[in-house]
């Protein structure tokens, strides 16, 4: 069929289609080559193991039914905790992240050493050792719950770099509409608020969303304070089943589905954005 | 004349630097209330930051600025308060491109001015009259050509109803054939009485219209005439060879 196409008498611009076509199909069966070669390992590796798969009993880590009424298993409960900091933290994260950043943009030579030093630890420590100086230390000091140790240490982790992203965003913009802004006699609030974020939010969009969902990853992290998160719930089943692969693929593809349905939540921002700016 | 025959914009003594580059050499400028002033000179000669100089999008270093009796100075209300008098049109128009052209007239009104929208609004409505593109006003700006960008950016100006207009090269980044539009636009706001600084290479428009123009050089002004001497008798060797230079084709 292809030999047909691609001889002498077709015309350019089919020839250039089924090349095209032909490329594409080649792509799609590397690629089902590559997964099912990678599923087989998995499969091969677990049966040199002797390992023994129990699918049939995950469920009912997610969810039960006694006498007609839906009982959540731990791993939705996890699920849900889960959620709950990274909705937090993210809402926090970005809170921190404007802040810091306009304090960097700021002409306060303090506000901008505040934002520097505070830049320069966060990115510049180990994430676990934060979460256990925020535990062992600030909560104890502050007197706050693990759960809310968790939040804040992961929306100072995460604010650390939505703030360089919204810095970026704002510095993006350009010069002469901060002038006209200013020569129009707008305050510098205004400046901000109606000038420089609606043109900057946008560009910001997709690197931050990239933060939102590390937080979401990141958020794992709080196993090690004894929060009752997703992956915290996943280690105590295993520890009681050892069903290590069923457990460890059902919490993987957990936190897969809340990550990517955060980025397309995101890519339809960004379209909405995208479409009242034809510039 | 402004209030107690004091000129509108009075600049003693200015300096100012970029670094060790001397932009700014002690300029001494009068201009009075419904004067049009014309700067021009080589580039690089300072008129922009000039007349940047007036709003305070650039610091002066040295010497005394005065706008309508209030001193540019450190405090920013002094600052807002010129602002409020001084509109600028600029060379790249700088219209918010997420706004309508509606929008970008009524926004400053809104903010700046504490105008109720029905009245921002109308006020919009009657500059873009008055630049001749009222139809254009649910329109974003990157769906206008240059020139109508140009006229929305001097109605938006206007609706602050400033005392002064400042004009940056506003036809510079315009194609040949919408210069027109927009310098008519600039015409007619000179007949109508505004006060006007226009830096500009436009001398077709500079000798219709100005009162006073102000030749300048490596950060000095060499000579400051009536048109009609200034194009007809230069006064300095450096100003005869500028003229020479851009009138000659």
């Amino acid at each position: 069929m292809t030999g047909q196409a691609l001889s002498s008498n077709a015309s350019p611009r089919q020839r250039r289609r089924t090349l095209a076509l032909r490329a594409r199909l080649i792509d799609i069966a590397s690629f089902v080559v590559f997964v099912a070669a990678l599923g087989w390992l998995v499969l091969r590796g677990a049966q040199g193991m002797g390992y023994n798969w129990q699918w049939f009993r995950v469920p009912r880590y997610l969810w039960r039914v006694i006498d007609g009424q839906v009982i959540w298993g731990p791993l939705t409960k996890g699920l849900l905790v889960t959620l709950q900091i990274s909705a937090i933290a993210m809402v926090l994260s970005l809170v921190i992240g404007l802040t810091v950043a306009l304090l960097r943009l700021s002409p306060s030579f303090v506000g901008r050493g505040i934002a520097r030093v505070y830049l320069e630890v966060i990115r510049n420590t180990p994430l676990l050792v934060q979460v256990l100086i925020f535990y062992f230390i600030i909560a104890q000091i502050l007197g706050i719950s693990r759960f809310w140790a968790g939040v804040l240490c992961l929306a100072v982790y995460e604010g650390a770099f939505a703030a360089e992203i919204i810095r970026g965003g704002i510095v993006a913009v350009r010069r002469g509409q901060w002038e006209a802004a200013r020569a129009l006699g707008l305050r510098p609030f205004d400046v901000y608020r109606d000038v420089v974020l609606p043109q900057a939010v946008p560009l910001m969009l997709p690197p931050l969303a990239g933060v939102l969902v590390n937080l979401v990853k990141h958020s794992a992290i709080v196993s090690v304070i004894a929060v009752f998160d997703l992956t915290t719930e996943g280690r105590t089943i295993v520890a009681d089943t050892f069903m290590a692969f069923e457990i460890w693929l059902t919490v993987a593809g957990l936190y897969l589905l809340i990550t990517l349905t955060l980025s397309l939540l995101v890519l339809g921002l960004e379209r909405r954005f995208g479409r009242s700016r034809h510039a | 004349m402004s209030r107690d025959g004091q000129p509108m914009i009075a600049l003693s003594g200015v300096n100012k630097w970029f670094g060790t580059f001397h932009v700014l050499k002690d300029i001494d400028l009068e201009i009075h209330a419904g004067q049009r002033v014309v700067v021009c000179g080589p580039s690089g000669s300072g008129k922009s930051t000039l007349i940047r100089c007036i709003n305070r999008l650039e610091e002066h270093d040295e010497g005394q600025i005065v706008v309508d009796g209030i001193t540019l100075d450190e405090d920013m209300r002094n600052v807002a308060a010129i602002r409020r008098e001084v509109g600028m049109v600029f060379q790249q128009f700088n219209l918010f491109p997420h706004l309508s052209v509606l929008d970008n007239c009524v926004l400053a009104q809104r903010r700046a001015r504490g105008t109720p929208k029905a009245e921002a609004r109308e006020r919009a409505m009657h500059y873009l009259e008055r630049v001749r593109i009222p139809e254009q006003a649910a329109k974003y700006p990157a769906q206008l050509s240059g020139g109508q960008q140009q006229r929305v950016a001097i109605a938006r100006s206007l609706c602050m109803e400033p005392k002064v207009m400042l004009f940056d090269e506003p036809t510079s980044a315009l194609d040949p054939e919408m210069i027109k539009e927009v310098l008519d636009v600039m015409i007619d706001l000179a007949q109508s009485g505004m006060t006007m600084i226009c830096v500009t290479h436009e001398m077709g428009f500079a000798r219709k219209v100005a009162d006073k123009m102000v030749f300048m050089d490596h950060g000095r002004i060499v000579e400051t005439a009536p048109p009609d001497r200034f194009f007809a008798a230069p006064a300095s060797e450096r100003t005869q060879l500028f003229l020479s230079q851009i009138l000659s084709h």
